[in-house]
């Protein structure tokens, strides 16, 4: 089964894709020969990085599969991170957290499709209420002085984490991180075999098409984003119970943003978006160890930059060759 | 034949915001036969379709399926009742495969996926049952319109259509793809298929139809069947007035060159030569006309005239000058007017009013600027001419393009370039989806701008208007200019055959 969004990867693109992995995978094979810790640590990093972007990307590419533009996923990860957090304190349960971090971003999702899809509001002003009322909201709210009860810890599978490079990296990680792979998988074969994803896809390129065979584009659209929300609530999750287990203000620093710009890179599919989101982590990781090491002189405000410059680059080639879906933006009316 | 009714429509009437689409139509359909729904552009019939195919709520009315009275609240409602529809722009979602647009809203399941392999044997037994093939894995956006056509029949027909409705099917097809249309069409009837098919060509109304009804200004105006009538009272009945169907022109005393093309090449989309060496020149008062099954580079090469397109090597020379690529203004205020052959996606932005589309072109001079900005007065005025000498349907200058019916939004682009001060031409399929009204009026046009002094390139895959129009006729096959022929010599056979296989 070929789509157009998803196999138009010509083939220079294909080969581009191929030798730059190849140099990727040995550059790293030789910097594990070269020092192994540190190649573990970093790689560690780049993967816990691109959690909240990979999932951020879900989040967008399920709405945006559909129709929907979200920028308000920055928002959303906000919420759930701040839920997350008050949760896990007040009843001392991580778990708990966790979910109401999930329900926080589902919540945020289903104002977000009251908005778009029942009121047809311009989506990128009611994702932009979103990311102020989330900012407003937590900001106000925070109460200062809350001790943390401890965060998800990684987990070791038995036997395969003791595998060389692939051990520590993979099969070392905390619960969140690890699930998020499996989501992306799952996301990507949802999308291209599943009813679902066939009538998501539908409604994104041509509404009235699906509308005439019986299906109700604002339906899919206002499930879409519920579903949307859960994974970026889960992206706040991880921000405030896995990563950094406290709730700080601004916590989400524009990953809700760089998302999109990772499922751009990654034409709208799951597991490219996963690459890119990977990419990302990647240099978040490496501009971390720079400041760590300090092994180069650069002031950490440069090296800081580092994600959001690669954010403006990878945008400014990909976002015209890459083809967003056809009714992107855009509400449905019936006649 | 037999003489069961499957559908009957009684006293449907449908307004939107005050325009009488449908008034109290009764309509009747029986089994196994073809219907053809004729009427002027903005009669109304495409609205009676979208009723029936639960798109749109009449205001008042019954409709009985069957014999037993229903409500079509919606398309999930119609496809139940075995109500299928092929629209006047089709419904294909580009990038889904042939097979993907044609489950869709119906997939076989097996656990959590859809069942790829059943959907493909379910086609493959409809191929078999109707003698049409398919691919089922080739990208509908790259498909010949026949083709694409032919996924919207299996659509219909994998739900199990037992009434299928087809709006214009044959104004985009050439008249090879016509003729296979209509064998598919007698195929599906002798399956107990009852079909209702819309056109504006009446000679394809004698040669397929079991029964005709013709509206007018949403009232129907009379049932006939081909045996009781002919082309000539039909078109009276639709229009109102007396109409000339064939018109022998005046033949042209050309003057100086307008425009020439040298030696163009031109890429499509995909990076293929789709126009190779093409080389000609149109003089004033002069119609050349481009005749070429569609889809072998009129596109292309229409689209570069225009600007739109990047050149890859030749020239183009407009009143003497020589024209750089890709400046579509400098064309346009070099005297160049373009009926685009898409219209919906090059010729009108569906959202703005009939006002704006008609300044498209002009919107920055006066006297459409005044000041520091638009002049709606000027704009307004400008309008309302151009409704009134075109007879463009609809409420207002104001009203939003996207509203009117197929054949007026095809005005709308006519009026707009045919009352630019321009030099040259190029009319891409000018007539697609117009009545015969209009086609007369827009060739009686097209001829007088010509006697003005005009050059015209008219492109197009209607034999008739091509030899009826234009003065010397050029043959375009896979891209190249295969033949050129005086209007003297043309006939409808010859030039024919090289159409379909480049040589006589
Ligand atoms: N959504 C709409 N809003 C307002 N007016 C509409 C709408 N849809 C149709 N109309 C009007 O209803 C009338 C009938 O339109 P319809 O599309 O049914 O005509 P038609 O017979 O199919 O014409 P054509 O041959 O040009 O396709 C037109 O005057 C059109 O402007
Ligand atoms: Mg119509």
């Amino acid at each position: 089964m070929i789509t157009a969004s998803k196999a138009k990867t010509d083939s220079k693109d294909r080969i581009f894709f191929f030798l730059s992995g190849i140099l990727l995978l040995s550059i790293i094979l030789y910097s594990y020969w070269i020092s192994p810790l540190v190649t573990v640590a970093i790689l560690t990093s780049s993967l816990r990085q691109s959690t909240p972007l990979a999932l951020g990307a879900l989040c967008g590419l399920i709405c945006e599969r559909s129709g929907v533009m979200n920028i308000g996923i920055e928002g959303q990860m906000l919420l759930a991170a701040f839920f997350g957090f008050l949760v896990n304190v007040w009843t001392g349960s991580l778990l708990l957290g966790v979910i109401s971090g999930i329900a926080a971003g589902m919540l945020a999702g289903i104002i977000f499709a009251l908005m778009t899809v029942s009121m047809k509001m311009d989506q990128i002003i009611c994702g932009t209420i979103v990311n102020l009322l989330a900012a407003g909201l937590t900001g106000y709210f925070y109460p200062t002085g809350i001790n943390a009860t401890g965060k998800l810890k990684a987990y070791s599978f038995p036997f395969l984490s003791e595998l060389p490079l692939v051990g520590p990296v993979l099969f070392r990680v905390s619960p969140i991180v690890f699930s998020t792979i499996i989501l992306v998988f799952l996301v990507h074969f949802l999308l291209f075999f599943t009813q679902w994803g066939l009538r998501t896809r539908a409604v994104g390129e041509y509404p009235r098409a699906a509308d005439t065979m019986g299906i109700n584009a604002n339906i899919v659209r206002f499930y879409n984003i519920i579903i949307g929300g859960f994974f970026a609530g889960l992206a706040g999750a991880f921000l405030s119970l896995e990563a950094v287990g406290v709730f700080e203000r601004g916590m989400t620093n524009g990953r809700g943003f760089i998302a999109l710009a990772v499922m751009i890179f990654g034409k709208w599919t799951p597991i490219g978006a996963w690459g890119a989101a990977l990419l990302f982590g990647l240099a978040l990781a490496v501009q971390t160890q720079l400041q760590f090491d300090q092994v180069l002189s650069i002031p950490h405000q440069f090296t800081g930059m580092l994600p959001y410059l690669i954010t403006i680059i990878v945008l400014a080639i990909f976002i015209k060759r890459n083809r967003p879906p056809g009714s992107l933006g855009v509400p449905y009316e019936k006649k | 034949m037999d003489d069961i009714t499957v559908l009957k429509l009684k006293g449907i009437s449908k307004t939107f915001h005050g325009v009488r689409a449908n008034s109290d139509v009764d309509f009747t359909l029986k089994k196994g036969e073809i219907h053809a729904l004729l009427g002027e552009n903005g009669a109304g019939k495409s609205t009676l379709m979208n009723i029936i195919s639960g798109l749109l709520q009449p205001d008042k009315g019954e409709i009985f399926i069957h014999g037993k009275r229903q409500k079509i609240q919606n398309p999930r409602r119609a496809i139940q009742l075995g109500i299928g529809m092929i629209h006047q722009h089709f419904m294909i979602v580009p990038g889904f495969t042939s097979l993907e647009n044609i489950i869709l809203g119906s997939e076989p399941i097996k656990g959590v996926t859809i069942d790829f392999q059943q959907a493909r044997r379910q086609i493959a037994i409809l191929s078999d049952d109707c003698g049409l093939s398919i691919d089922p894995d080739a990208v509908t956006e790259d498909l010949p319109v026949g083709i694409q056509q032919r996924v919207e029949i299996f659509k219909a027909l994998y739900r199990n259509a037992g009434i299928l409705i087809l709006d214009e099917p044959t104004a985009v097809l050439i008249p090879q793809e016509t003729d296979t249309l209509f064998k598919i069409l007698r195929k599906l009837v002798k399956k107990n298929i009852s079909i209702i098919f819309i056109t504006h060509k009446l000679q394809e109304v004698m040669q397929i139809a079991d029964s005709i009804s013709v509206m007018q200004q949403g009232v129907i105006k009379g049932v006939f069947s081909p045996e009781e009538t002919d082309e000539q009272a039909l078109a009276e009945l639709m229009i109102g007035r007396e109409v000339l169907l064939k018109n022998d022109y005046l033949p042209a005393r050309p003057g100086k060159i307008v425009f020439e093309v040298k030696k163009l090449t031109v890429m499509n989309s995909r990076g293929y030569e789709a126009v190779s060496d093409v080389s000609f020149r149109v003089r004033e008062r002069e119609i050349v006309g481009i005749a070429g099954v569609q889809g072998n580079g009129q596109a292309e090469l229409s689209e570069s005239i225009a600007g739109l397109r990047k050149i890859k090597s030749g020239e183009i020379t407009l009143s003497g000058r020589r024209m750089p690529a890709l400046n579509p203004r400098k064309m346009i205020e070099n005297g160049l007017a373009h009926i685009p052959e898409d219209r919906l996606k090059h010729g009108l932005v569906l959202p703005f009013s009939i006002a704006d589309n008609q300044i498209l072109c002009t919107y920055y001079r006066r006297p459409y600027v005044h000041f520091f900005g638009r002049n709606p007065k000027a704009i307004l005025k400008n309008s309302r001419k151009l409704i009134n000498r075109f007879h463009i349907k609809a409420r207002g200058p104001e009203e939003a393009v996207q509203n009117l019916s197929g054949g007026n939004q095809q005005k709308v682009i006519i009026s707009r370039e045919f009352s630019r001060d321009s030099s040259f031409l190029i009319a891409n399929q000018p007539t697609r989806g117009l009545d015969v009204g209009s086609v007369e009026y827009v060739h009686k046009q097209l001829i007088m701008l010509r006697d003005k002094g005009l050059g015209v390139l008219l492109i197009s895959s209607e034999l008739d208007e091509i030899l009826s129009l234009s003065d010397t006729i050029l043959v375009i096959y896979r891209g190249r200019v295969c033949s050129i022929v005086r209007k003297e010599d043309a006939t409808m056979e010859s030039i024919g055959r090289i159409m379909v296989r480049g040589f006589e």
